[in-house]
């Protein structure tokens, strides 16, 4: 290679600890689906991550499933879902025009179930990685997840790497005290990477009916609202694990995106963003290497924790 | 679907809670059908967050113009009003499946009420140039809310108004004008928008005379490019009770199939 191909090129390539991505930036699971094969070109993503699936169909939550606040929005969508047959007949074959990694996130009820799902998608040729929503405050009462807890995430995430060659991500939970200690957990039970994070809990009532504005009364807020947070988030699972993150949470443009890799962040997940704008995943790819240009910057790998603290 | 920066050529008050935009869609490659609608957005900051859905009022295919009627509701379409002639508005569609309106059919009756009827206005524009007629019973709190109705009358629809200011718009009245109408006219599609009560009279009344019939619902939407499943409905077919989304699937439904809530 010239000296001038290399000044002229970037480099987006991330490694996510055994999954190799040709750029950063991924849909988050449930703000993505076949729907937007019209809008975007899916191989121009870093990754493909179709919504949670789950072992049987389920039929969502009650209506309205979403509701818009300041800088963001609440859904409780409740994993409305056709159940893994239908996944492993339709969705993953869907994808199979497309080169890009498919990240495939998954919905359980039990440990067990977590396991038994993650071992047939993981032995599908289709399939590149596991995403375990461990997460989801939708399900349970009271928004309870799985990834509350430090000894069931380090449990379910060591059972699912018993049965699991393919790369594991673990997606956090934000609604925790210390998310530092979820996220060495699921390192210790094998992970290879951390999505950091999912929704956080929120409720909104309407003052003139007093009635919540979301049908399950709770659900997850999501938009550039939650991501001071996320920031933070990322930053403390930084600190203390030694695998990559993918930054979730309020990610609208390539500046939002490149704040959460200065946090610590690896690769980058894009949900509600692609509701306002829905080529939003491209046109912050085309942002973040306008960045890297003014800046000087070959390779995006050189910006991951690059936050500037003096300590 | 395309997502695109639309010149507004006129956004202006036609009564006292009804806005009208229209906006230049010379760049828009896609065909638009009556029933579609356009996920709009009602400025460039973060509240109001997400869209708004809006069904196209008329479609101005010569002039390349596409048409809305809206009611000021909320915080959206508050700051819809305020967006001026000449400045760009950020607009995706058209999505969703419109009405069918079959080549066969020489008579149509549309059941609308409040703002339903823009979702009906354009349909009422694709019979007019197929030459059917339309018939339509237009419903509303006050005769001041009736205001599509000259749109109406332009594309040869013969108007039924019935209002909650003058007594006439309860659901035993509007039955009763429904039969007489069906009694008199051959009627070969029924089409409705606006109202829950009026929906389940017209499913009654075209099960009973097995006339076909459409419906146009609303939900609360996210993507409106059916990833998200936060606008779903039930539709009933045969045994089997299914989910469906109202941005993909719909908005406009078979009557006969939709579990009205
Ligand atoms: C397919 C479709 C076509 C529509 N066509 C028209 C039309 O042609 N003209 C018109 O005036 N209105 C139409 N509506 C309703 C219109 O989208 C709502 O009135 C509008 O979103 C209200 O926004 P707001 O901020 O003023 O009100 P708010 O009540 O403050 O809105 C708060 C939130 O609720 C949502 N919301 C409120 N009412 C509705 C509703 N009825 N349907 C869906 N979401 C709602 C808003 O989008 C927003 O996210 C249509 C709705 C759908 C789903
Ligand atoms: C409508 C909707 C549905 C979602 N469904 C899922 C899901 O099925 N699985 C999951 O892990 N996360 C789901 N999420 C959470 C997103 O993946 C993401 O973590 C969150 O929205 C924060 O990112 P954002 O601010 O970029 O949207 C959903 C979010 C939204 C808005």
């Amino acid at each position: 290679m010239t000296n001038q191909t290399v000044q002229e090129s970037l480099n987006l390539k991330v490694d996510l600890n055994g999954l190799q991505l040709s750029n950063p930036i991924m849909p988050a699971s449930g703000a993505f689906g076949e729907g937007m094969e019209g809008v975007i070109d899916f191989n121009a993503l870093g990754a493909i991550v179709p919504k949670s699936i789950t072992k049987h169909p389920r039929p969502g939550n009650a209506t309205p499933r979403v509701c818009e606040v300041p800088a963001g929005m609440i859904n409780s969508i409740g994993i409305q879902s056709k159940g893994i047959e239908y996944y492993l007949k339709h969705t993953l074959p869907f994808y199979e025009k497309y080169d890009t990694p498919l990240i495939a996130s998954i919905s359980a009820d039990s440990i067990d179930e977590f396991a038994e799902m993650s071992e047939v998608l993981a032995a599908h040729r289709r399939v590149d990685a596991l995403e375990l929503n461990i997460s989801c405050p939708n399900l349970k009462g009271d928004g309870q997840a799985f990834g509350m807890d430090a000894d069931i995430t380090y449990e379910l995430t060591k059972k699912v790497r018993q049965v699991s060659d393919k790369p594991i991500i673990c997606k956090l939970t934000p609604n925790v005290t210390r998310i530092q200690d979820i996220a060495l957990a699921a390192e210790e039970g094998g992970a290879n990477a951390l999505t950091a994070v999912n929704t956080l809990l929120a409720m909104s009532i309407d003052v003139h009916t007093r009635k919540p504005k979301i049908g399950n009364v709770m659900g997850g807020l999501s938009g550039p609202a939650v991501r001071p947070i996320v920031v933070r988030m990322i930053y403390q699972c930084y600190k203390v694990t030694n695998i990559p993150i993918i930054g979730c949470g309020g990610v609208m443009n390539g500046e939002d995106a490149l704040e959460l890799m200065l946090a610590g962040a690896t690769a980058v997940q894009v949900g509600t963003a692609s509701f306002i704008n829905p080529t939003a995943m491209l046109d912050i790819l085309d942002e973040i290497k306008a960045y890297m240009k003014e800046h000087k910057i070959d390779d995006i790998n050189d910006i991951i924790g690059q936050v500037d603290i003096n300590e | 679907m395309e997502s695109l920066k639309m010149k507004i050529l006129s956004n202006v008050q036609v009564s006292e809670r009804y806005w009208h935009l229209s906006v230049d869609a010379s760049q828009l490659q896609t065909k638009v059908s009556p029933g579609q609608f356009f996920y709009i957005r009602c400025g460039e900051a973060y509240y109001p967050f997400l869209r708004r859905p809006f069904s196209i009022y008329r479609i101005n295919k010569q002039e390349k113009v596409l048409e809305f009627l809206y009611l000021t509701k909320g915080l959206g379409t508050k700051r819809l009003t305020e967006m001026k002639a000449g400045e760009k508005i950020d607009i995706f569609g058209p999505l969703g499946h419109g009405f069918t309106l079959k080549d066969d059919a020489s008579n149509i009756l549309l059941l609308a009420r409040g703002v339903g009827i823009a979702t009906l206005a354009a349909l009422a524009q694709e019979a007019l140039e197929k030459n059917v007629k339309t018939t339509a019973i237009l419903s509303a709190r006050t005769y001041n809310d009736l205001l599509a109705t000259e749109t109406l009358q332009s594309f040869g629809a013969i108007i039924h108004k019935v209002t909650d200011e003058d007594g006439t718009s309860d659901v035993h009245n509007v039955s009763q004008l429904v039969d007489t109408i069906m009694d008199r006219d051959h009627i070969h599609a029924a089409y409705t928008c606006g109202s829950k009560r009026l929906a389940r009279l017209l499913q009654e009344k075209t099960r009973e005379r097995q006339i076909p019939a459409e419906i146009a619902l609303e939900e609360n939407m996210g993507c409106a490019m059916g990833v998200c499943f936060a606008c779903v409905c039930d539709i009933q077919e045969e045994d089997e009770i299914r989910s469906v989304r109202i941005c993909l699937d719909g908005p406009v439904f078979p009557l006969e199939k939709v579990i009205i809530p």
